[in-house]
């Protein structure tokens, strides 16, 4: 028991703030607030009205109870809608950064600079509201590859956005989405063209730094026919006392024969031990898969007081797949309502759902999933399974699978477990000298393994350091 | 759905008035409260989360009869078939309602096998004690039938009794002139280390559309062991709402056997609570369904103490415009630890317009606990069905036989033989195979 408070009670290492100067716009919602963000941006006309339609269909929405998670609903009229670290001017090379800025990063354990020469992974970062860097970008570009935040995006590809945004969420989604889209202020978008493949993994750090802002990001990914690319998603905020709001929208497209893999490791601030503050985290995450495309949504989910997320896949194309490999792991009073849905309506489609829940503390955690399969469908297969490992008698595990099969030919699996580490496990362990918490690290990398597995090298080591963290002394 | 709805809220006044003395009884007080809660309420429709997959407007939206008349032509050899012949049993048989006695044997002795008005004037201490206590008093359907509860089955075994023959449960419908709405409400009372066997069943018997909207309180105390069987093969006009909700206490075991092959739509909802440790509850399904038959199971495990056990097997198949739906909900209370729970649901899907919506969850409280679901939804072995039809079965033959392997498991577990070869008969009709191999 004493090494579970231990594990449970190690402390959220990117709690910092940064003393930054930031451009914020006035507290409130209306569409004053909208036309001040689209001006801000400099963005065309079309792109306002789309945020005003989108504005004008969340007022007629009323926020989801469905899930199952408790809060206090934020007022929305008392959020920041817009805050940018200042001086906001054209940033060419690193030397340019807010030095401050820079450090803020080289505490997150990602060097811009170092990053950049060792890694050779392509970094979009994104803070409250600003895309505020963009590396590698021209290298990319050589090959085709359009990768920049969204909002030079829109101001520059307007032709691609306006094509795809919208198309896989569209603004009237759900009242998150809507919100999003009605306010969206920053986030990445990127284009791989017909028959190119991304030689780096393309990656986004998402940072809320402002007290009293909301962070809602827009993440649009097209994969042309042919094309293959490897997304990153990562994910910071200060300790704060207030509840934050991050309503992200994230769309993916994959055309003719393309793949996309999509990994995020969130670790948002959790709120602290008696479950004050943290960020509420509601996000819309969805691909849409044409002919032989691939999407593979891969999670690893530490952090948020709340989270209300399910990246899901519209299986469109004949022989498409759509795969989901989730680790959400929930400690002292957070809250996790997470899962997919995969969306059959093509012939041979296939999809395979891999679930890992972890739930210590006083935490709940829940998978919720949608497994739908159309008339249409022919040859369809799934399988589906979620376990959950359950430390410490005062947390909650829930499933909730809904299962919709409308065509004779569909071969569907799902199972389902729940139950805490083994006793005769651990003692296997201390039998052979491993020491009680060293064995659960252990175990539980063992139980996460399916799903550590499918992260690309770099991510792999941080989640498996974040696991360990996450759960340092949550041992029964 | 509102014009029935209005019917049944006049209906209660002059139900009311029909009661003369019996208003007075605190039992009639949970009906006006009942009658409250209906009001409220009103028929669930489909964004209502536990009926989102099951519509209820066709069936409400016409008109019932809501006080049937009795009948007493029917003789015994017209619904003989509806019994299991060979063994001797008790009989609790309803017509429109109506207790029949000439077709039923009930019992005083040792135990009380009878009906729910008798029980109302003999027991009234039972009736108060557990009539209610056990059944979801805020459920759309338990509150309409609390509402108008007067008749159905009742059972009451001492401690220390066995009933040692099966007790039937009938409820015949003759509808050939109107459409007929019932609601029968039955009690089943078993003390400590007692013991009974129940087989019960719908039918109706005429054209017009007939809808049952039946309630079962079941008490299991210290160590009973209850096993009830709901046989529910009725005509494509006949619809049943079916709530059974079962109370256990320490080291009782309860088993509920649900047999769906008919009827336009039929919803089970079956509802345990496992109040001391030690106690099992089995739940096992079969639905064969074709045509435009629907099943909607709605199952919920309470594991409210420690050291309980429940096992859930639903097997279904369906063909045409069948649709198929399971919802089970297993639900661990905090400190319920070394619970076991474990859910199965299987699906064969035999037709492009047959479907299954199908949700299983799992709310857990507790950390040391085995709790586990699967579900899948498929077709036959297309190598099983080469191989058999290989040595010569006929295409049909060796669907049926595969079918019937995958019902076997649960199947197995029941205790009269006479029911079993009646149940393998049933589905031999359903899969229009004559049957010629032994299970």
């Amino acid at each position: 028991m004493d090494i579970l408070e231990k594990v449970t009670n190690s402390d959220y290492k990117y709690g910092f703030y940064t003393n930054i100067e930031s451009d914020k716009a006035p507290v409130g919602l209306n569409e004053d607030i909208i036309r001040f963000i689209s001006a801000k941006k400099e963005e065309p006309e079309w792109m306002l009205e789309w945020r005003l339609d989108a504005f004008r269909n969340w007022l007629k929405m009323t926020e989801p109870e469905w899930a199952h998670v408790k809060y206090t609903k934020p007022n929305y009229q008392d959020i920041c809608y817009y805050s940018a670290p200042k001086p906001k001017k054209t940033i060419d090379s690193l030397d340019e950064v807010d030095p401050e800025l820079l450090k803020t990063f080289e505490k997150l354990g990602i060097s811009i600079d170092e990053q950049k020469r060792l890694s050779g992974v392509a970094v979009d970062i994104v803070v409250d509201s600003v895309s505020v860097k963009t590396t590698f970008r021209e290298k990319l570009a050589e090959m085709g590859i359009i990768f920049c935040s969204i909002s030079d995006a829109v101001r520059e590809y307007p032709e691609l956005v306006k094509k795809y945004l919208g198309t896989v969420v569209p603004k009237s989604d759900n009242f998150f989405a809507a919100l999003n889209s009605a306010v969206f202020t920053d986030g990445s978008f990127c284009y791989i063209p017909k028959g190119v493949r991304c030689p780096m993994e393309l990656s986004t750090y998402f940072r809320i730094n402002e007290s009293g802002t909301g962070q809602f990001e827009r993440t649009l990914v097209i994969a042309d026919e042919g094309s293959y690319v490897s997304y990153l998603e990562g994910c910071t905020a200060p300790m704060r006392d207030e509840n934050q709001l991050h309503a992200a929208v994230v769309e993916l497209v994959a055309l003719d024969n393309a793949e996309i893999k999509y990994s995020t490791v969130q670790n948002w601030y959790p709120g602290d031990k008696e479950g004050k503050g943290g960020v509420f985290n509601f996000v819309t995450k969805r691909g849409i898969c044409e002919r032989n495309a691939k999407i593979s949504w891969t999670q690893v989910e530490t952090g948020s007081a709340v989270t209300w997320k399910y990246p899901s896949c519209i299986l469109k194309g004949d022989n498409s797949i759509g795969e989901f490999y989730s680790v959400a792991v929930t400690n002292n009073y957070q809250q996790a309502d997470t899962g997919t849905k995969m969306i059959h309506l093509g012939r041979n489609t296939k999809s395979t759902i891999i679930s890992k829940g972890i739930c210590a503390g006083k935490s709940e955690g829940s998978y919720r999933g949608l497994v739908k399969i159309g008339p249409r469908a022919q040859n369809a297969r799934n399988f589906s399974q979620c376990d959950s490992l359950l430390m410490g008698d005062a947390c909650g595990s829930h499933t909730f699978p809904y299962i919709e099969i409308k065509n004779k030919t569909a071969k569907v699996e799902h199972e389902a477990t729940t139950s805490k580490i083994g006793e005769d496990q651990l003692f296997y362990c201390n039998q052979r000298g491993i020491p009680t918490e060293e064995a659960i690290a252990l175990i539980v990398n063992g139980y996460c393994k399916d799903v550590l597995n499918q992260l690309p090298m770099e991510f792999a080591v941080e989640a498996q350091k974040l696991l360990e963290v996450s759960l340092e002394g949550s041992v029964g | 759905m509102d014009m029935f709805k209005d019917k049944l809220l006049s209906s209660f006044i002059v139900f009311e008035n029909q009661l003369n003395g019996g208003k007075n009884t605190p039992f009639h007080q949970q009906r006006r409260k009942a009658i409250d809660v209906f009001e409220e309420k009103g028929f669930p429709t489909v964004k209502n989360e536990e009926w989102k997959y099951t519509n209820l407007k066709p069936i409400f939206n016409k008109d019932y009869n809501v006080f049937l008349s009795s009948e007493e032509s029917l003789e015994f050899r017209d619904v003989r078939r509806f019994f299991l012949s060979e063994s001797d049993t008790y009989k609790i048989v309803f017509i429109n309602g109506f207790f029949a006695s000439w077709l039923s044997s009930t019992t005083h002795q040792n135990y009380d096998v009878c009906t729910f008005s008798a029980a109302l004037e003999r027991h009234r201490d039972i009736i108060d004690k557990y009539a209610g206590s056990i059944g979801r008093n805020e459920d759309n359907f338990t509150a309409l039938n609390t509402s108008f509860a007067r008749e159905g089955a009742f059972i009451h075994v001492p401690d220390g009794r066995a009933v040692e023959k099966p007790i039937e449960i009938i409820f015949l419908t003759t509808n050939n002139e109107n459409n007929t709405f019932s609601q029968p409400r039955n009690l089943v009372v078993v003390g400590r280390n007692a013991s009974c066997c129940v087989v019960e069943r719908h039918q109706s018997l005429g054209e017009q559309a007939s809808v049952s909207n039946s309630v079962t309180e079941i008490f299991a105390d210290e160590g009973a062991q209850v096993t009830y069987h709901k046989i529910q093969n009725d005509g494509e006009n006949a619809s049943l709402i079916d709530s059974t909700t079962v109370k256990q206490k320490k080291d009782s075991t309860v088993t509920i056997h649900t047999f769906s092959f008919g009827g336009k739509v039929t919803r089970n909802n079956l509802e345990f609570d496992l109040e001391e440790p030690g106690a099992t509850a089995n739940l096992y399904g079969i639905s064969i369904l074709n045509n435009r038959q629907l099943v909607d199971n709605h199952t919920v495990v309470n594991h409210i103490a420690p050291h309980c056990q429940s096992n859930e097997l639903y097997k279904g198949i369906y063909d045409d415009n069948a649709r198929g739906v399971f919802n089970g909900k297993v639900h661990v209370y905090p400190h319920a630890q070394k619970t076991n729970a474990f859910q199965e649901n299987n699906n064969l899907l035999l037709a492009d317009t047959a479907s299954v919506d199908t949700k299983p969850q799992l709310e857990i409280y507790a950390d040391d606990v085995k709790c586990s679901h699967g579900c899948t939804i498929g077709q036959l072995d297309e190598d099983a069905l080469f191989y058999l039809r290989q040595r010569g079965i006929p295409f049909k033959e060796a669907q049926a036989l595969l079918m019937f392997a995958f019902t076997t498991d649960a199947l197995q577990n029941l205790g009269i033989p006479e029911l079993k070869n009646k149940l393998n008969r049933l589905i031999a009709r359903k899969l229009s195979v004559s049957l010629d191999f032994d299970l």
